[in-house]
Formats: C-alpha cells, sequence, structure tokens
C-alpha cells in the first residue's frame, strides 16, 4: 500500500479560479488530538453538514447512507461547483477561441493537473480523463490488447469486478489470449503461494484491484508489480475502491497504469481518471475515433494528436471533470492519514457488532487493518435482498447482491451478500442502526 | 423503537404476505423429475438469483414441474406457488397464467377468467419496483421452456 500523502495535501488552502472556496472544512473540525485508537480522528458531525443529502428522511427515517461502494454522497463544494460551471463558464473545450471557452479550458487542464497531484504523478499528460473507472479499463484492455499474440496471458484475480474481467476476456478472445487468475483464500486474501507459477514469460498483462469491492481486502500491489514486472507484464491497479481511502501514489505502488472512478470519491458520475506512464500511454494505440483526439484528418485516414487528448476523443464531461477538482481537495484537506485511520475505526467497530450477531457469516479478512470500506456477509436466514428491502424501511442503505463479483461469489458457493460500504461521514451510530435494522430483519423472518 | 419497528412493519407486511414466508420456508416442487421434456436456467443477472425450472409435457398439457430456485424470498415464493398451480393445466392455459402474472405486477386489471389463488398475495410486490423482478424469475423462465414459438422445446 502507497503510503506517501499526495501532493496536493499539503498545498496552502487556496480560492477556486470562480472565487468559490475549495477548502469546505476549517482545520479545526480535524481533531488530531484523537483519545482512543479505536475512535475517529475526524469531526463526523461537521463533515455531515457539508452533504445535504445526509439530512434527508427515508420512509421517516433519519437516512443511514451506507452504500459507499456504490457511490459516494457529494459536499456542497462539489455541488456548487457543477452548479457555478453551468451558469458562469459552460463552453466546449481546447476548441472555441473565446473567453468561455478558455476558461473552460483552463479549469478542464487544472483538474487535470489536479488529478496528477493527487496521484503523486510527475506528469499531467498521464492523466486521461473517461466516463468512469469501467470507461477507463475498457481503454486500457482495448489499447494494451492491440500488444497481445495469440498465447500470451493476462493475469486477473479471483476478486475482480466485473468491469476488471470482462473488458480483458473480450480482447483476449480476439486477440488468442489466456486469461488467468490469482485465487483468493478462504479468509478473503489473494493467495500469493500461486503467484510463482502463474506469471511466466507468456504473461503480458497483470491487471488487480488495489481494494476488493466485496472482500474489502487490501492487496499488496507493490510486491505483485515487482514480480510482474520481472517476468517483463504490464501491470494496470483498478483504485476504484482504493482510491477514497488510501492515499495513492502510482510511483510507490509501481504500476504502469491505474484508473479511479470521480464519483466513489465525492466526485460527480460520468468522470474516471485512467493515469498511464506518459512515455507507455505515448506508445499505446487510440481507442476511440473521434474529434479532440486527431492531429490532421484527410478522407483516408488521420493522424493522432499528443497526449492525453489522443485518448479524449468527443467532448468529455467537463462540468464533471471541473467538479472534481473540489471533490479532491474535499478528501486532501482532510488527509488521508486521517481518513485511513477513521475508516479503520468505523471497520473495526462493524466487525465487532456484526460478529455479535452470530450467525453471519463476515466475509474478508478478520484483522480490520487488513481491509477497507465494505464489509460483505450473508444471513442463514435472510436473503440479502430480503435484508435490504426490510433496511431500507428503516432507512438504512445497503447494497444486495454480487456487486459485479459473480466469480468471488461462487468460490464462496454464495450467490448474494448483503454489503454495507462506509466512508467519511458515517459514524457509529450508523453501525448501530445496521445491526439494530437486521436484528429486526431477523425477527420478522425468523 | 418498538413503535417505529411496528410502522417498518406494516410496509413489509404488504410485501411479505403470510402465505409468501410460508411457501419461501417450504417451497414446493423441488423434487428433481426423473424424464424432463426440457429444462431451462434463469438468471437474475442484476442480482444473482438463480433457477432451474424444469417440466413434462404429455400433449398439450403441463404434466409435471419442478422448480429450484436459489434466491431472495419473494423469487423462491413465486417458484414454489408456480409449482404448485401449474401442472395439470395446458400450456395455452399456462400462457395465459404467466400473463396474468406479469400484468398483476404492472398493476393491469386483472383477467377474471384467471384464478390467481396464492399469487394474489404476491400483489404487494408492485409497491416495491426494484423486486418485480424477483417475482418475475420464476414465470419467464418458464415462458422459456414451454413448447412453441418461444421456447426451445
Amino acid at each position: 500500500m502507497a503510503s506517501s500523502s499526495p501532493a496536493g495535501s499539503t498545498k496552502p488552502p487556496s480560492q477556486g479560479p470562480l472565487g468559490l472556496a475549495t477548502h469546505p472544512l476549517r482545520p479545526s473540525d480535524i481533531r488530531s488530538d484523537s483519545v482512543e485508537g479505536a475512535r475517529s480522528p475526524l469531526d463526523v458531525a461537521a463533515i455531515r453538514r457539508d452533504f445535504p443529502i445526509l439530512s434527508r428522511r427515508v420512509h421517516g427515517h433519519r437516512l443511514v447512507y451506507l452504500d459507499n461502494a456504490a457511490t459516494t454522497q457529494k459536499p456542497l463544494v462539489v455541488l456548487e461547483r457543477l452548479n457555478h460551471y453551468y451558469r458562469s463558464t459552460n463552453a466546449n473545450i481546447h476548441r472555441g477561441i473565446h473567453r468561455l471557452a478558455e476558461e473552460a479550458t483552463a479549469l478542464y487542464e487544472e483538474t487535470r493537473e489536479h488529478t496528477a497531484r493527487f496521484l503523486a504523478a510527475t506528469d499531467p499528460r498521464g492523466v486521461v480523463f473517461t466516463s468512469g473507472a469501467t470507461g477507463a479499463l475498457n481503454l486500457l484492455a482495448s489499447s494494451w490488447g492491440h500488444w497481445l499474440r495469440p498465447g500470451d496471458e493476462i493475469l486477473l484475480t479471483e476478486m475482480e469486478h466485473h468491469s476488471n474481467l470482462v473488458p480483458w476476456f473480450l480482447v483476449a478472445r480476439e486477440r488468442g489470449a489466456q486469461v488467468r487468475h490469482i485465487p483468493v483464500t478462504e479468509d478473503g486474501r489473494l493467495d500469493l503461494t500461486r503467484l510463482g507459477e502463474l506469471l511466466t514469460e507468456r504473461t503480458r498483462i497483470v491487471s488487480l484491484t488495489q481494494v476488493s469491492n466485496v472482500l474489502g481486502t487490501i492487496n499488496p500491489i507493490r510486491a505483485i508489480a515487482d514480480a510482474a514486472h520481472a517476468v517483463g507484464a504490464l501491470v494496470s491497479v483498478d483504485a476504484a475502491q482504493g482510491a477514497p481511502h488510501h492515499a495513492i501514489d502510482v510511483q510507490a505502488l509501481g504500476c504502469d497504469a491505474l484508473s479511479f472512478s470521480a464519483h466513489k470519491v465525492l466526485g460527480p458520475t460520468g468522470v474516471g481518471v485512467l493515469w498511464v506512464k506518459p512515455d507507455l500511454l505515448e506508445r499505446m494505440e487510440p481507442y476511440q475515433g473521434g474529434g479532440e483526439m486527431i492531429r490532421e484528418v484527410q478522407m483516408d485516414g488521420a493522424t493522432w494528436a499528443e497526449i492525453p487528448h489522443r485518448f479524449e476523443a468527443g467532448t468529455p464531461n467537463i462540468a464533471g471533470v471541473v467538479a472534481l477538482g473540489p471533490a479532491l481537495d474535499y478528501v486532501e484537506r482532510l488527509g488521508y492519514d486521517a481518513i485511513g485511520r477513521h475508516g479503520e475505526a468505523i471497520i473495526t467497530y462493524a466487525l465487532d457488532r456484526l460478529r455479535g450477531l452470530g450467525g453471519l457469516r463476515i466475509l474478508g479478512p478478520t484483522d480490520p487493518t487488513e481491509r477497507s470500506g465494505a464489509i460483505a456477509f450473508a444471513d442463514p436466514v435472510v436473503h440479502p435482498h430480503d435484508l435490504s428491502t426490510v433496511l431500507d424501511q428503516e432507512g438504512v442503505a445497503i447494497r444486495a447482491g454480487h456487486h459485479c463479483a459473480q466469480p468471488l461469489h461462487r468460490r464462496y458457493g454464495l450467490v448474494a451478500t448483503a454489503r454495507a460500504s462506509f466512508y467519511i461521514y458515517n459514524d457509529r451510530d450508523d453501525v448501530d442502526a445496521l445491526v439494530a435494522a437486521i436484528e429486526s430483519a431477523r425477527r420478522y423472518f425468523g | 423503537m418498538a413503535d417505529r419497528e411496528d410502522r417498518a412493519h406494516l410496509q413489509l407486511d404488504d410485501l411479505y404476505r403470510e402465505v409468501v414466508l410460508d411457501h419461501y420456508r417450504r417451497p414446493r416442487g423441488r423434487q428433481p423429475l426423473s424424464h424432463p421434456s426440457c429444462s431451462v436456467e434463469g438468471f437474475n443477472p442484476s442480482c444473482g438469483d438463480q433457477i432451474h425450472v424444469a417440466l413434462t409435457i404429455d400433449g398439450d398439457r403441463v404434466n409435471e414441474l419442478q422448480v429450484e430456485c436459489r434466491g431472495c424470498s419473494i423469487s423462491v415464493a413465486s417458484g414454489s406457488m408456480m409449482a404448485e398451480m401449474v401442472p395439470g393445466h395446458d400450456v395455452a392455459e399456462v400462457r395465459r397464467l404467466i400473463e396474468a402474472v406479469k400484468g398483476m405486477m404492472q398493476g393491469k386489471e386483472p383477467d377474471p377468467a384467471v384464478d390467481l389463488a396464492d399469487l394474489e398475495a404476491l400483489a404487494g410486490v408492485r409497491k416495491f419496483p426494484v423486486r418485480v423482478k424477483c417475482a418475475l424469475l420464476a414465470w419467464t423462465t418458464l415462458e422459456e421452456a414451454l413448447p412453441g414459438i418461444s421456447g426451445p422445446a
């Protein structure tokens, strides 16, 4: 796991280019004098006030939002940035020779630079904006797929989200390559004893998640990346679940590409980030063709624009990208050290309370320090869908189903689990509400 | 707290009628058939529910029906009711029943010629739109298993 903090976290508070404050929290909101290890260092009450949706009611109850692995809620600064962008700046980028287009382009490119700092990447040309983490992985698979030959191997893991499986299946089928996977152990870790036999000179690509969206397992990316590089493979990291909880440092992770989704880190939907080492991105085939990604077009061919624009065909989600800026500001201002300790405290407490219920099958590592974000579980009596419906009636939002990880569920002999996933605005009260609602569901179905 | 729980349960009682819970706890029609005429696997890709439907056809009639569902209370109960109701009816009647169940989920006026029996208990699912697909999984899978224009048999 990368440990260094993002470069952006130490920069002084600043006004955004539109005059909107980009620092939603005062330093006093962050309690650094945490009393005991298991206590959150965040002032959750202050954070909650920044998220308008958290004050709404659901079926007459306080909203207890525990579906953060699916998408996080948005702080006011993000909503205001979206609104302000459309009200004052809206224009297409890179082309127009007028004031609005210049401002929109500047905002968009500033967010690219900010995103590079967020990833501890040195060169913003490595940052490609996509439609989401799924869009990023499809771009990557399609483009790296051009380099595959029959018999080459792509190594994935058994704990991947479908978006880090299916794009590779598509290119493997097209190129005659084989897909292999690192299995998971009973307690939800990657079985790295198998790595030696799975990584061979045929392995061209290794793509894996930093944090499992079901098990919560934090994977040892650096060790796997080093082993993959030793056989000459490229390494892609799916940080969709990692980026909300851990400081990302692409150098420390040692990967060649990394993707994440804006909407899982307080940003808007419809924006993803693909970072690729610039010298590698330079050599990659374009993914989609269209405006913006070309240098010159004839009637019988075209030449490509410089990176990263070569990979951003058409009009991107400009407003969404611009609003990713204040989302990143928000997490950077809280700091990943505090976010990480808060996450660990709430996971520890939730695991304790859920175990206390008795009879639940809880997936993933038992040690809270080896996991983050999500806890998936199965009740022997109440099916996850029924549980989710009962919980919803009490205002508690969780996810039920296979969470786009069917192979993983099959591995554990399950078709579905219930999943509670936590973020910066959740506290012990939310966990207590979850546990009370599970007890209520058990009484109802029992 | 008790009060709050009661209110929540009042809503839930529309969805989880006692007869639904009974079918969920003791699903009917799970015994495998020795010589099925046709069998089909159904999936609900959005949630992972799985169902196995097998039947024997004698002439125009569905003689036996096996339903094995791995899913939530609504999909299991709906499949169990189907296993209880369908055997002994001819294919055209079964098709009318399937349409009636779909119609009920869409809030359409019921067809007076079709007796929904226990299935009436599933009417409350309508108020929970995300669960409608659970109630229909067994029936859409049966539809595929039936001989005729849309079936593989």
